[in-house]
C-alpha cells in the first residue's frame, strides 16, 4: 500500500510586538482564520530580526519565512523598520542571487488595527508556499552534489 | 618596483631613526618568493629587509588594529588598501594619530596560480620587466604578459589613487580607474536562471573547507568575537556535509560586510579553494548602488554606511521579487 505524503508547510512569521503581533491578536479575537502552519515568533521590533534568524529558520526546516512590522513611519521605535526595509531588500536579493526561490521570504507591514490584513497576508503567503512546495534548496541537504 | 623597494627601505629606516615611528608594517619575504607576508620591522637595520615586488597583494591595514595600539606605527598601503584604512577609521578601529601612512605606488599584483595555469612548471623566480614578467624555471626562462597574470582584484582595480596618506612613494599619485568591469560577472550571473545560479553557487560553495581565511583576512571583519566562533550559534564552524551551512556562513559573511566592504579583494585572494567570494560582495555593492545611490566604502573616513542609514522613500523588499523571474 502506498501512503501518500501530504506536504504540510512549516512557516515562521516574525511579528513585531507593537503592531503585527497585536494585529494577529485582533485577527484571532475577530475570529478571522489563518492557517495553523504559521508559527508566530514575537520580536520587540522588526529590526530585531537579523538575517541569521531567517537563515536559521530555514536551516531548521522552515519552508517560508515572513517578517511583519509596523507600517513605515509607525514603528514604535520611530525608525526601526526603515532599517529592516533596507536589510531585507539586501538579504532577499542575495537569496535570489544564490538561486533560491523568491517567494519563500516576504516582508509585510501590518498594523495593530489590521486584523483582516493579517489574516489575508498569511493566507496568501501560505498559499504561495504550497505552490513552491518543500524547501529543498535552503534546507538541510546533508549531502553535496 | 625595484626602485620603489630601495626607496622604501631607506625611507622606512630614516623614519625609525628620526623618531617619526617606532615600527613599520610592511611585507617580508615569505617561505617562497611568491608569498610575501605582512610583518613588522622595528629597527632601522631590519627595515632593509622589507620587500616590495609584484607579490605584495596582502592588504596591511587590518594589522593596524592589533599592532598600532601603542606608539607610532608606519604602514605601507597600496591605493586599494587605503579604502580599508579609511573604513577602519570610520568604525573607530584604529586611530589616525598613531599611524603614519606611506602610500606606495602599484601597477598590479601577480597571482602565481595564473602563471602556473599557463602550464609553466618548476618556477624558481619571477622578475618584472616593464609590461612583462620574466619567469625563471628549472627548465629555462619564459616571458609572459603581466596583464595576463594579475590577481583577480587587480584585473578590476578601482583606483591607483591613494585616498589617505602622509607621504607617497613614488611622489606622483595615480588616478581612479573608471572602467574596471568589476560588475561584469555579477551581471552574467544575474542573467542566468535561478536554477543555473543555484548550480553555480552550490558547486562553488561546496568547495569550502571552512578554514575561515576569508573572514580573518577581511579588513571589514573586525568583531572581537565572531558569531561563527560562538559554540551556541547553531553553526558547526567546520566543513560538514550540510550544504546549507556553507551557504549560511557565506551569506552572513557577505551580509555582515555589506555597505562596509571596500572591495579590496582579500577574501578571494586568500581562499585556498579559489571560491570567488568577491562575487557575493560585489552583488551587495551593486544592489546598494542601484537602490540607495552610488556608494564606495572607504572613500572618506566619515561616511554613514548605507545599511545603517535610510530614507523614508526607500524601495520595499518586494522590489526584488518584482524584478521578474529568471
Ligand atoms: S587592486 Fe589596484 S591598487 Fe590594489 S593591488 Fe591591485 S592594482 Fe594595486
Ligand atoms: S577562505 Fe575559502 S575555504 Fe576558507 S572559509 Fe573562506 S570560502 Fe571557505
Ligand atoms: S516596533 Fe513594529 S516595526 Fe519597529
Amino acid at each position: 500500500m502506498q501512503v501518500e505524503k501530504q506536504f504540510k508547510p512549516k512557516i515562521v512569521a516574525f511579528c513585531c510586538n507593537w503592531c503585527s503581533y497585536a494585529g494577529a491578536d485582533l485577527a484571532g479575537s475577530s475570529r478571522l482564520s489563518y492557517p495553523a502552519d504559521v508559527k508566530i515568533i514575537r520580536v520587540p521590533c522588526s529590526c530585531r530580526v537579523n538575517p541569521l534568524f531567517i537563515l536559521r529558520a530555514f536551516e531548521r526546516g522552515a519552508d517560508g519565512v515572513i517578517l511583519c512590522g509596523c507600517h513605515p513611519g509607525d514603528c514604535h521605535y520611530s525608525t526601526g523598520n526603515y532599517y529592516t526595509r533596507r536589510r531585507m531588500t539586501m538579504l532577499f536579493s542575495m537569496l535570489d542571487y544564490l538561486g533560491v526561490e523568491k517567494g519563500r521570504t516576504r516582508v509585510e507591514w501590518v498594523s495593530a488595527a489590521e486584523g483582516v490584513k493579517f489574516s489575508t497576508v498569511m493566507n496568501n503567503f501560505v498559499a504561495k508556499i504550497y505552490e513552491l512546495g518543500e524547501n529543498v534548496k535552503l534546507g538541510d541537504l546533508r549531502c553535496k552534489k | 618596483m625595484q626602485e620603489i623597494e630601495k626607496t622604501l627601505r631607506s625611507r622606512c629606516a630614516e623614519l625609525i631613526n628620526n623618531g617619526t615611528c617606532d615600527k613599520v608594517i610592511a611585507w617580508d619575504r615569505g617561505e617562497f618568493f611568491y608569498d610575501n607576508s605582512p610583518a613588522t620591522f622595528a629597527c632601522a637595520d631590519c627595515a632593509q629587509k622589507l620587500v616590495y615586488d609584484c607579490f605584495c597583494g596582502a592588504n596591511l591595514s587590518k594589522y593596524l588594529i592589533q599592532y598600532a595600539k601603542e606608539g607610532k606605527t608606519a604602514v605601507l598601503l597600496k591605493p586599494c588598501d587605503t579604502y580599508s584604512f579609511n573604513q577602519l577609521l570610520t568604525e573607530h578601529r584604529i586611530s589616525r594619530e598613531n599611524i603614519y601612512v606611506i602610500g606606495v605606488g602599484c601597477d598590479g599584483m601577480v597571482d602565481i596560480d595564473k602563471i602556473r595555469a599557463m602550464g609553466i612548471k618548476g618556477i624558481t623566480a619571477v622578475k618584472e620587466d616593464g609590461e612583462d614578467l620574466v619567469v625563471s624555471t628549472l627548465y629555462g626562462e619564459k616571458t609572459v604578459k603581466k596583464a595576463d597574470c594579475l590577481l583577480e582584484k587587480c584585473v578590476s582595480c578601482k583606483s591607483k589613487k591613494h585616498y589617505v596618506f602622509d607621504e607617497l612613494i613614488p611622489e606622483a599619485d595615480g588616478e581612479d580607474v573608471k572602467e574596471n568591469g568589476r560588475f561584469d560577472m555579477v551581471e552574467k550571473l544575474e542573467a542566468m536562471t535561478a536554477e543555473e545560479r543555484f548550480e553555480f553557487w552550490q558547486e562553488q560553495l561546496s568547495k569550502c573547507i571552512r578554514c575561515n581565511a576569508c573572514r580573518n583576512a577581511c579588513p571589514a571583519c573586525t568583531c572581537r568575537k565572531c558569531v561563527f566562533d560562538n559554540p551556541h550559534s547553531g553553526v558547526a564552524s567546520k566543513a560538514n556535509a550540510d550544504s546549507f551551512e556553507e551557504k549560511m556562513f557565506h551569506i552572513v559573511r557577505a551580509f555582515h560586510v555589506a555597505g562596509r566592504c571596500t572591495d579590496c579583494g582579500e577574501c578571494s585572494r586568500v581562499c585556498p579553494q579559489n571560491i570567488p567570494l568577491h562575487l557575493l560582495n560585489r552583488k551587495f555593492i551593486k544592489e546598494i548602488n542601484e537602490f540607495y545611490g552610488e556608494y564606495q566604502a572607504g572613500e572618506t573616513a566619515d561616511q554613514r554606511g548605507p545599511l545603517v542609514n535610510y530614507t523614508t522613500e526607500d524601495a520595499e523588499p518586494t522590489a526584488v521579487s518584482d524584478r521578474g523571474d529568471n
